[in-house]
């Protein structure tokens, strides 16, 4: 990187002097390190999943989520350092709480992710503090309907119909943009989640992973729960037998 | 409005009052005075409230009673208020006393589940715990001089068994096969214990229903604070649910010969 | 230091001694509320400052006739009764938090939210404030909304709300009048009687019938003058004088013997 040893990365409160911050894009790299985590926002719910890579064999299976729930109708999958990722969820469960408590009302997706990145981009502000490193995808179904939202390192945040962070970014995007997500119903979406992240993890060089999957739509009566395990199994071996036929 | 000057909680000033042309007599005394004789005061009385609660334990697991009505003093305000309130799926909350604080309640047991929820580690509250959470709060405000003002009943099924307890505005708890609140205290629970101590896991849910409903009826006769519109909630096996608002027949025609109020008799 | 006595304070203050009222119908609600202003029995001339345009100067305008419906947002008002100071402060916290509300997200606040709010200073500042308020409005989620919080706080949806002293005079009125399913101009009507019964019988209520119309499309200022509200029984002016009984001269009375 041209940036090593030039003294401006040193520092998320300084610029360099072609007006980049170092610090934030080297977060931008610990996201890029991370197991996919992706997003689908179809017609009637959303879904999450998420590539979580294994390191170690001792660890219990299905213990340390990736995708965690912050409100009854919301959650959130990070991709990047898994601490951070619980630190904003944290964040966002009071952000949540406190709307529910001011207003009497859920709170809406866009506000909630409107204040997580205002949260985020403040750590890109100061020396005294490293920014997030890790890209976030907020999904839920509030009055308006289905949204999903990524909040990047630098604050910023964009909505999508389908979103991809994190290591296998590329490819899953590539499987998304194929997909009519419009006009996919819930449980269609639960297999295609599958078989992204079967397909976009790369056995060659990572070691084991464990798919993990989320949804919110009418069948969970609107909130965001884990996909349960019979649809979970059947997603699963689906996306196993599809990758062997690609192969 | 007091256009008095020297009066708005001063004593007399002379540069407003030279002539002292206000009788000091007349005059409030605003001197200094103990600031803690009367100590900090909070909510020192409820103003929308609600009547008894009744609730019973049965053969498939507990019944809860209420009426609809908010009264503000002696008005009958509210007519159609839930004061049954459902947390998470197994248990059911019922208040009597000051209905502000009640819904405050009701916005801390939300919160309490939504928590609990996100947490998503596969425990859940269940009634012993929503009371003994209750508790805690209860006490902890009294103890601030602050109280909650109202008595709740809490009740549920959970992992096959019963439960059912009291709390109210002072912390206090305990627990018992039938329990009732306010006046309910007082003219139900002598027949609810008659009804069902001994019989709990024989009285079918029909009985239950009938039991309730003839103290709600009772209650209705001597509560001058009462409705003739309730809903019963029913905590069993398939957990929570809380009828629709309903009545019942009540009887006067013993009221029409009644003459005068001693010997008179037309 | 000598330090201002509450009580004292507290005991001198400007009262809503009113008759307030929400009415929701199909397409809207409709608020109203008296215009009488008082300290015991005393009506009170409130000063304000109006600014003509053009000319910037400054009036003094002798007020006897005080606005109790205040404007909460562009669809959400509220009737104000109680002490005036608080509720014209609650109502001022309130319209600043919906501003704040409806910036941020982009959208009209519901009138459930803006209760909520009400109700939450109404609720946690119970020991001092004396505020019984009502909300109403359209919103585009709910639609028509009244709301009830009454006076140490609390949050009632009810289809029809009234509030203030007056109220007390006027409960068996309404529970005997209100039917669902009313237009507007049904609901108008409903709204200045009652309010007129209540002012007639409540001595701490009087003066004009201020009304509201909201519903989407538009918020309508309705006025009814003091001199020009409905009447009702108010003893012989309204249904003359009673009959007295017909004497017939021509009767000759009985001789009665000594």
């Amino acid at each position: 990187m041209t940036s090593i040893g030039t003294g401006y990365d040193l520092s998320a409160s300084t610029y360099s002097p072609d007006g980049r911050i170092f610090q934030v894009e080297y977060a931008n790299k610990a996201v890029e390190n991370s197991g996919t985590a992706i997003g689908l926002r179809v017609k009637d719910g959303i879904v999450l999943a998420v590539e979580k890579l294994v390191h170690s064999k001792l660890l219990i299976p299905e213990a340390n989520r990736r995708i965690q729930t912050v409100e009854k109708h919301i959650g959130i999958a990070t991709a990047g350092l898994l601490a951070d990722g619980r630190q904003l969820a944290n964040r966002a469960k009071d952000e949540s709480a406190s709307y529910r408590d001011n207003f009497r009302a859920q709170v809406p997706i866009k506000y909630l992710a409107d204040r997580l990145g205002s949260y985020m981009q403040v750590y890109t502000l100061y020396s005294s503090v490293r920014p997030f490193g890790i890209s976030t995808v907020v999904g839920g179904v509030d009055d308006d309907g289905p949204s999903l939202y990524v909040i990047e390192p630098s604050g910023v945040f964009y909505g999508y119909h389908g979103a991809a962070v994190g290591k296998g970014r590329q490819l899953a995007k590539t499987e998304l943009e194929k997909l009519n997500l419009a006009e996919l119903s819930i449980r269609e979406a639960v297999m295609e989640a599958a078989r992204i992240i079967h397909l976009v993890h790369d056995d060659s060089k990572e070691k084991d992973f464990e798919l993990e999957m989320s949804w919110i739509g009418d069948e969970t009566k609107g909130l965001h729960l884990p996909v349960p395990k019979d649809l979970f199994a059947e997603a699963d071996a689906k996306a196993r037998a599809a990758l062997e036929d690609f192969e | 409005m007091d256009h008095f000057p020297t009066n708005w909680g001063r004593p007399r000033n002379d540069a407003f009052d030279a002539y002292g042309t206000y009788p000091i007599a007349q005059r409030p005394y605003n001197g200094p005075k103990d600031v803690f004789a009367e100590g900090v005061k909070h909510t020192q009385q409820p103003i929308v409230t609600g009547t008894s609660v009744l609730a019973i334990k049965y053969k498939d697991g507990i019944m809860m009673a209420a009426d609809n009505l908010a009264s503000y003093g002696s008005l009958a305000r509210f007519k159609d208020v839930k004061r049954l309130h459902p947390v998470g799926t197994n248990t059911v909350v019922g208040a009597g006393g000051d209905m502000s604080d009640f819904q405050y309640i009701q916005s801390l047991l939300d919160s309490l589940m939504t928590d609990e929820f996100t947490e998503q580690d596969g425990h859940s509250l269940g009634p012993a715990e929503i009371h003994e959470y209750l508790s805690q709060v209860m006490y902890g405000r009294r103890s601030q001089i602050n109280p909650l003002w109202n008595s709740l009943l809490v009740g549920g099924f959970r992992d096959g068994k019963r439960f059912l307890a009291y709390v109210d505005l002072l912390g206090t708890t305990y627990s018992a096969s039938t329990l009732a609140t306010g006046y309910g205290a007082y003219i139900a629970q002598p027949l609810l214990r008659k009804a069902v101590e001994g019989n709990e896991d024989t009285l079918t849910e029909d009985q239950a229903v009938q039991i309730l409903e003839d103290n709600l009826k009772v209650l209705y006769y001597r509560d001058a604070r009462s409705l003739n519109k309730f809903q019963i909630a029913k905590v069993t096996e398939s957990g929570v649910s809380i009828s629709e608002s309903k009545s019942l027949d009540t009887t006067w025609s013993f009221a029409e010969g009644i003459r005068g109020y001693g010997s008179q008799t037309q | 230091m000598d330090h201002i006595d509450m009580q004292q304070l507290k005991s001198g203050e400007v009262n809503l001694g009113t008759s307030i009222m929400a009415v929701q119908f199909e397409g809207g609600v409709v608020i109203g509320a008296d215009s009488r202003t008082t300290t015991g029995s005393y009506i009170v001339i409130f000063f304000q400052i109006s600014v003509d345009s053009g000319a910037s100067e400054h009036r003094l305008q002798a007020n006897r006739v005080t606005d109790k419906l205040t404007y909460l947002h562009d669809r959400i008002y509220c009737c104000r009764s109680g002490s005036a100071a608080d509720t014209q402060a609650i109502a001022d916290m309130g319209h600043y938090y919906l501003q704040m509300q409806a910036q941020t997200l982009g959208t009209a606040p519901t009138i459930l939210t803006a209760a909520a709010l009400m109700e939450k200073m109404c609720y946690t500042n119970k020991d001092q404030l004396s505020a019984g308020i009502i909300v109403a409005g359209w919103d585009k989620s709910f639609g028509p909304s009244v709301y009830n919080i009454p006076l140490g706080g609390g949050l009632f949806r009810q289809p029809w709300a009234i509030g203030g002293s007056g109220s007390t005079y006027v409960y068996g009125y309404c529970d005997a009048t209100y039917q669902e399913g009313w237009g507007r101009d049904q609901t108008v009507e409903f709204v200045k009687n009652t309010l007129a019964l209540a002012m007639s019988r409540d001595g701490s209520s009087g003066g004009c019938i201020r009304m509201c119309v909201i519903t989407e499309d538009n918020v309508e200022r309705l006025f009814v003058p003091g001199d020009q509200l409905p009447r009702f029984w108010e003893g012989r002016e309204v249904l003359g004088e009673a009959k007295k009984p017909q004497i017939n001269r021509d009767v000759v009375p009985m001789a009665v013997e000594a």
